[in-house]
């Protein structure tokens, strides 16, 4: 269902503009869930960092963060209706001060745990043995290096977070993340470094195996591509390097009808950190809540009524769909 | 006004107005070029952009560094791309000087 809600962002519409819109590129046809597998919860937008892309707005700055009251509702609801999958998301979840106790529970639980991680809040204070205790809890750590060379990085996420990332990741190999055997799953997220697409998942997977092996004796499991949304942060960039209309219309000549199968909103709900229910965490940045006669917070969360729902779509969708898809988990088509 | 205009690369197709039918042959061939075969996408659009370079096209310099980007090429890659062609340029500029020194032999006590 495609939204009708006018949204702002400094002054100027907070979704891009777009020739044809995503409803009428799926020929009117309606967006539905078919699952739930994982419960995808934004702890907060406070980060260490603050990225030219960040959808989310994320920056040391601001103060919006979950309470123990909220975790405890997501953890009754992954216990209550055995989600399989937890992914816990941000800004930097690691520095609200219950994420630790968000962790500890659901891996109580025996929900499998996804933390995005930015690497650089590893050297914030009290945060040194992050790595000793995702292990403890057998995390999936999910990543962010949007390129082996620090010029790259650097220009996206800030100076200096490359050498630090580097130095993150030496660190979470140590402890066995990453390393073939150990059963720790350390995956990186490449994400363009800017008014471009990614390249093929498996071919850029490659270069940074063999780059970051070469280069600093690293090692990962695997490389998930993400497409920049045009959305926010990154929104902005595009506005100001004056290619929002020629990204609009690169990620609409992409556009790939193979990659609806697998859209990331079609088995998972997205919990904000005052407890909100959206399709997706860029719907949830938005603030396009979910369909509007379903429950709208944690608080009342009803699987039945979630798992089969209408999905809310506007042009930032077009993101998802180009090349070979583009989602939390990387690419969705072949 | 520039004679280029940014825009008139959205605007390629409109080559067919007058011979469709040869446009249509030369995109089926320009098309295949670039897919995937004995070498990558990656490797063909390095070729594209040291090419382009070459002849100068904005047009193409524009595509073939886009399509380098999105196949995973950092600029390091792309300019050692970009010296190659300039210098087997600079080259065959520099081996007609041979013809110079042929030349200057002829007339030469």
């Amino acid at each position: 269902m495609q939204t009708a809600v006018q949204i702002t962002r400094n002054g100027k519409p907070a979704l891009p503009d777009s020739p044809v819109s995503f409803s009428e590129k799926l020929g009117g046809a309606e967006l539905y869930s078919y699952a739930i597998d994982t419960l995808q919860v934004n702890v907060g937008k406070l980060c260490n960092q603050a990225c030219k892309h960040c959808h989310v707005d994320a920056s040391p700055r601001r103060t919006e963060i979950m309470t123990r009251q909220t975790i405890d509702e997501c953890l009754r609801v992954l216990r209550d209706f055995k989600i399989p999958t937890l992914d816990i998301t941000g800004g930097a979840p690691e520095l609200i001060p219950d994420f630790r106790y968000f962790v500890t529970e659901a891996r109580k639980l025996n929900a499998k745990i996804i933390v995005r991680h930015n690497l650089t809040v590893m050297f914030e204070p009290n945060q040194t043995d992050l790595p000793k205790f995702f292990a403890e809890n057998e995390c999936e750590v999910v990543c962010s290096l949007p390129y082996f060379l620090a010029q790259q990085t650097d220009a996206q996420r800030g100076a200096g977070v490359f050498d630090k990332s580097i130095e993150a990741l030496k660190k979470l190999n140590a402890v066995g993340y990453g390393i073939e055997g150990s059963g720790l799953i350390l995956n990186l997220v490449y994400n363009p470094t800017g008014a471009f697409l990614p390249p093929a998942q498996s071919s850029i997977e490659a270069d940074f195996h063999r780059e970051l092996l070469n280069r600093y004796d690293l090692h990962f499991n695997n490389l998930f591509t993400i497409t920049n949304m045009p959305v926010a942060r990154y929104l902005d960039y595009l506005r100001r390097s004056n290619n929002e209309e020629k990204y609009m219309r690169k990620l609409l000549g992409a556009f790939n009808p193979a990659t609806i199968e697998g859209l990331m909103c079609r088995n998972q709900i997205s919990v904000d950190w005052r407890g909100r229910l959206f399709d997706c965490d860029f719907n949830q940045m938005l603030e396009l809540n979910v369909s509007a006669n379903l429950p709208q917070t944690i608080f009342d969360f009803d699987l039945e009524k979630f798992a089969r729902r209408p999905i809310i779509t506007a042009n930032h969708c077009f993101g998802c769909t180009a090349g070979s898809g583009s989602s939390c988990g990387g690419a969705v088509a072949a | 006004m520039s004679y280029y205009n940014e825009e008139d690369l959205g605007r390629f197709g409109e080559i067919a107005r007058y011979k469709p039918e040869l446009f249509e042959k030369f995109m089926a061939w320009y098309q295949a070029c670039q897919e995937e075969g004995a070498l990558s996408k990656r490797e063909k659009s390095l070729i594209g952009l040291a090419v382009a370079v070459t002849v100068q096209c904005p047009y193409c310099i524009e595509a073939f560094t886009n399509s380098s980007l999105e196949n995973g090429s950092n600029m390091e890659q792309m300019t050692e791309a970009m010296h190659l062609a300039s210098a087997i340029r600079g080259g065959a500029s520099l081996i007609h000087g041979i013809q110079s020194h042929n030349a200057h032999d002829k007339v030469s006590m």
